[in-house]
């Protein structure tokens, strides 16, 4: 107790002296910036879930086709989720003679948990059929009413106020709805559509025995709730029930979630490399400082015991003060930068989790107890002979041992912040191999630049020799600029392919409509049609329906896969099959080989995800039933398809000429803006028996999304940016001491201020450059296989970043340096040599 | 009993050697050094810069290891002991006083002077402290930082220190070396003062012959060796 109360004493004095300025501030920008991203990336992810969820209606759905017990639903309000239910069904609506089969949403209170109804003001639409004059829902239908959309409106050609049959009942039509939240915006379900109040659905008598219906329950609530919610439901699921999320009902969503995810992550990642870096060159410092005294003590008696423990308690403390303070300031941050981004977006961002505070201040003491706490506590083994022979300093093993347990502590505690084991260990993998190889060069290069200080003239030449002179705190200063330059150019390489890679896959003019169903004697009629309409001829996409019946010879079922429902989907459903000689620029061959034009080998190209659920692999033999017929064919090869462009994929193709004896229908996808809406009108009114599907709605989510995202992206880069700040004052303050006393020394020399600040200026310019030339290598690198293994990005190698890098490093050092230096330049040099007596 | 104690040897080397090898050849800093020194007493270490007198004081202290030889402090075998207990030991029995002083930065004259107190947990740390700065002339000096001190007002707070723990030898290296011979004369009376006030044995590592003088006895060094 008595040594923690001599540790308090010590540390308050220091701190009073302002010892610990450099040390407590890179801290506390550290660990201000790292709560902040992630506090702030924790607050975009449970936005951008949610927002996402608008499509769904709610955060999870329980969808089966019989009815869902009672207990699931009991359940979910136990746990305090909102619960909400539908019936799904389709049924023929009259209208006196007309008749139209019509997808009808039996929904009750509640409904949607997410997202919401959209009503058309006026009863008709007319010109801009995208965006008609709407006002959002209140409720659901009410007893005895129904709510229809457009396509509904038009074939039965109703008014407000008409009666509808459905079933064995009448209900009113009340409302036009020109926007719902619906995952299943898909190929199947794109009919006309009418929303009823479940109430009156017992009275319809259309649910009976053995009809085609889709029980639905739908569930939101906090993003963790949902999750146990998840956890617990899904062992108890029968067969004929499945769940739902966001991310399992769009891939694009998915896609677009997760990366952002991880970009978060990586940049909560940088800033805790930045925290490292300034750690380390603060902590140096401290220890050069610390020296001396801890001499003195240890000739006043002191034990290493006892040095141990003043140490190690101080640093407990100061850890714990400078990690609470800069978690605070990080949630401050954070909620400045909420308001400002809530300005912008429209989105609620949801209030965040505790965690980032938690692991703030986690980071800062395993930062300081693992990083700067085993050089410090070496301060004990320091020889009291020091106080009589000045060159004894420590043996610098045990500084490395050191930073070799940080390290370690690091890296663990940044594979648990990234979430994500792949992503924490390139990470990993990749600044350690950094710091070793900037070492080992940044050793080397000094011993050769120091070399040739004698060719070099005027200020180069001391610059030279005051890098050699300085070897270990210059290849430290180097390392430590070097990591964290490399952190913030890798963050901007990647956020740059990022939103680039985003833009490019979904662009203004992204495909926004799918025509399916289109008969190959209408191939011809339909292209002309686009023609005369000004919209570029789509490429139409032969497909053929077929069930996978065999595998390598052996019948397959249903059954055999009851043990993972989503193979059990693939196999109990029709597959469609396409044909193909031209790989299409969204899809990669990832094992085998696309095959040669021409070919007439039965051949199958699969999907590699899909080929997972079913463990295929490349050579297996499968057989499709189509239309009564076997066909076979061998999987020739696996290909990896960018599902988040909205481009028409298959999971499964062959070759040309193979499937041309089987009935084929066409799919297409392309773009029409909002101005040529009502050409779809006229184009379905031609060929009636083509399925318009309009994805505008998602797609513009999406895009919505990426907005956001991109600019929370560049909102959380400012922020990484500081702890950049933090490295770099760090740097400079570390051979502050070094520089008062060279500065007075040379002055008493007689040296000029101009001759020694140009030496100074050659210095940190060399070193700021070294730095950068390191920095940029490591980005590009560490991007690169980050960019193509973790984010799924096409890496582009950017040149310029070589260019930027190093000037930025020799310039912000340079600038740097020489403001962190003016004090030390206009002291008079008797003062500094008084002053370091 | 007491006689047993006047005529025991405070502090006694045996053929004390030093050697440090730089690169290949073997250098003798010092060579075979055999003294006594009782308690009460005042010795003076002479010698030109280069002569091993630091290295003497560092061994005399157990601050540093001999290459062969012994040191008694009292009765006790210094190299037999742990470099932990040495300390120990220092703390108990020796104060130092630098030529470059040696005061820590961060902390006030006051706190310099209560540091080998609060490492040995005493009590009333401060009222000694504060006793001993009066006692060197320093009473309103009490929270200065050493920068904001002169070079004569350190070495006060260093001798303060050095007193602080009541010594039984007080082992002081130059203490006048960073010093303008006014003010070096101060300073050394003001250590012979409360060497005496305080009964303390004194070794006093010095160049100045002048300043030896006022040693009960002088030991030289020429070249690692004792002169007779
Ligand atoms: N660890 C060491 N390695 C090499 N040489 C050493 C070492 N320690 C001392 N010396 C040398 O031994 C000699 C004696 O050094 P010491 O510091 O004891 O001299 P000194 O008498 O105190 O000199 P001064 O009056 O200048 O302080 C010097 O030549 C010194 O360079
Ligand atoms: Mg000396």
């Amino acid at each position: 107790m008595n040594s923690f109360r001599f540790s308090l004493r010590m540390l308050f004095r220091d701190w009073r002296a302002g010892e610990l300025n450099v040390l407590i501030l890179a801290l506390v920008i550290a660990i201000s910036s790292l709560t902040t991203v992630g506090f702030f990336a924790d607050r975009v992810e449970l936005a951008l879930a949610r927002e996402s969820n608008q499509l769904l209606g709610a955060d999870l759905l329980v969808i089966s086709s019989q009815p869902i017990p009672d207990t699931l639903t009991a359940e979910a309000s136990r746990r305090g989720l909102a619960v909400s239910s539908l019936i799904k069904f389709p049924s023929m609506i009259s209208n006196g003679d007309s008749n139209l089969l019509t997808e009808i949403k039996a929904v009750t209170e509640g409904y949607p948990l997410r997202g919401r109804i959209n009503l058309a003001d006026q009863f008709s639409i007319n010109g801009d059929v995208s965006t008609p004059a709407h006002r959002v829902a209140e409720g659901i239908p009410l007893p005895g009413t129904i709510w229809i959309d457009e396509k509904v409106m038009t074939r039965l050609e109703l008014k407000p106020g008409d009666r509808v049959d459905v079933g064995m009942t009448q209900l009113v039509v009340t409302e036009l709805i020109t926007r719902e939240p619906d995952h299943s915006v898909g190929f199947v379900s794109m009919g006309p559509r009418a929303i009823m109040n479940a109430v009156d659905l017992p009275k319809t008598g259309l649910i009976q025995e053995g009809s085609r219906v889709s029980y639905q329950l739908l569930l939101a609530g906090e993003l963790k709730k949902v999750e146990q919610y998840r956890e617990w439901v899904k062992p108890q699921l029968t067969r004929a029930q499945r769940l739902e999320g966001i991310r399992d009902a769009r891939p694009e969503i998915r896609a677009a979630l997760e990366r952002a995810e991880k970009f978060l992550s990586l940049a909560a990642l940088a800033s805790v490399v930045l925290a490292a870096a300034a750690l380390a060159l603060a902590v140096r410092r401290f220890t050069l400082r610390h020296l001396d005294g801890c001499a003195v003590m240890r000739s006043l008696g002191a034990s290493q015991k006892q040095l141990f423990y003043l140490y190690l308690y101080y640093f407990i403390v100061l850890g714990i003060v400078a990690s609470t303070i800069g978690s605070l300031i990080g949630f401050a941050a954070q909620q400045v930068l909420t308001q400002w981004l809530t300005g912008i977006v429209d989105t609620e961002l949801p209030w965040p989790d505790a965690l980032p505070a938690v692991q703030g201040v986690m980071v800062g003491l395993v930062l300081l107890l693992g990083f700067a706490l085993p050089p410090v506590l070496n301060l004990r083994s320091v020889p009291a002979l020091r106080v009589l022979r000045r060159d004894i300093g420590l043996s610098n093993t045990h500084s490395v041992a050191g930073y070799v347990l940080g390290l370690i502590a690091l890296s663990l505690m940044f594979i648990w912040k990234a979430q994500d084991l792949k992503l924490g260990l390139y990470i990993v993998a990749g600044f350690i191999t950094a710091i070793t190889v900037f070492g080992a060069i940044g050793w080397l290069l000094i011993r050769v630049l120091g070399g040739l200080r004698h060719q070099a003239g005027g200020a180069w030449r001391y610059g030279l020799a005051s890098i050699r002179r300085r070897a270990a705190s210059s290849v430290l200063q180097a390392v430590a600029l070097g990591l964290g330059l490399m952190a913030l150019l890798l963050l901007t390489l990647i956020q740059d392919d990022l939103i680039k890679d985003w833009h490019t896959s979904l662009p203004a003019d992204a495909p926004n409509h799918f025509l399916v169903n289109i008969q190959s004697d209408q191939v011809q009629a339909i292209q002309t049609f686009f023609q005369q309409h000004d919209i570029t001829q789509p490429r139409m996409f032969p497909m053929v329906r077929a069930r996978l019946s065999k595998i390598n010879g052996k019948s397959v079922a249903a059954e055999d896969y009851a043990h993972d429902p989503h193979a059990e989907r693939h196999v109990r459903r029709e597959f469609n099959l396409s044909w193909t000689n031209r790989l299409m620029s969204d899809n990669q061959v990832v094992k085998g080989t696309w095959w040669q034009d021409g070919t007439q080998e039965a051949l199958l190209s699969f999907e590699e995800g899909l080929a997972k659920t079913l463990g295929l692999r490349v050579g297996d033999e499968l057989t499709y039933d189509i239309a009564g017929s076997a066909f076979s064919a061998r999987i020739d090869n696996l290909r990896k398809v960018d599902w988040d462009t909205f481009r028409v994929n298959f999971f499964v193709l062959v070759p040309p000429g193979l499937l041309d004896q089987y009935p084929a229908s066409y799919i297409t996808s392309f773009y029409v803006s909002p101005a040529q809406a009502s050409v779809m009108h006229e184009l379905v009114r031609a060929f009636p028996n083509l399925l318009v599907v309009d994805v505008a709605i998602v797609i513009g989510q999406v895009q919505q999304m990426i907005r956001q995202v991109s600019q929370a992206i560049e909102f959380v880069f400012v922020f990484t940016m500081l702890a950049g700040f933090a490295v770099l004052y760090a740097a400079i303050a570390s051979t502050h001491d070094e520089r008062i006393h060279e500065a007075a020394v040379f002055r008493a020399l007689g040296a000029r201020r101009q001759q020694l600040s140009r030496a100074w200026a050659a210095e940190f310019a060399l070193l700021g450059g070294l730095s950068g030339l390191f920095a940029s290598a490591g980005a590009s690198a560490l991007g690169y296989v980050i960019g193509e293994h973790v984010l799924n990005l096409q890496y582009s190698f950017n040149p310029w970043i070589w260019l930027i890098g190093t000037s930025i490093g020799a310039v912000g050092v340079l600038l740097a340096g020489m403001l962190g230096t003016r004090s030390v330049l206009s002291t008079p040099p008797l003062l500094t040599l008084r002053n370091i007596g | 009993m007491l006689d047993h104690q006047v005529n025991q040897p405070i502090l006694s080397t045996q053929a004390l050697t030093k050697q440090v090898s730089i690169g290949e050849t073997q250098l003798t800093i010092l060579h075979d050094i055999t003294l006594q020194v009782n308690p009460g007493e005042a010795v003076a270490i002479l010698g030109a810069s280069g002569s091993g007198k630091s290295t003497l004081l560092g061994l005399l202290a157990g601050l540093d290891l001999p290459s062969s030889g012994k040191v008694h402090l009292q009765d006790v075998d210094l190299f037999t002991l742990d470099e932990d207990s040495r300390a120990a030991l220092r703390g108990k029995m020796m104060g130092f006083v630098f030529q470059s002083f040696q005061l820590l930065p961060a902390l006030t004259a006051i706190e310099n002077v209560m540091l080998p107190l609060e490492l040995a947990a005493t009590d009333n740390a401060e009222s000694v402290a504060q006793k001993l700065l009066q006692r060197v002339g320093l009473a309103n000096r009490l929270y200065h930082y050493p920068k904001q001190l002169s070079g004569g007002e350190q070495q006060r707070v260093a001798i303060a220190r050095a007193f602080a723990t009541e010594p039984r030898l007080l082992l002081a290296d130059e203490p006048t070396g960073n010093l303008d011979s006014a003010t070096g004369v101060q300073i050394i009376e003001l250590m012979f003062e409360l060497n005496r006030e305080h009964g303390t044995t004194l070794i006093l590592v010095t160049h100045d012959e002048v300043l030896s003088r006022r040693c009960s006895r002088q030991i030289r060094l020429a070249d690692g060796k004792l002169l007779q």
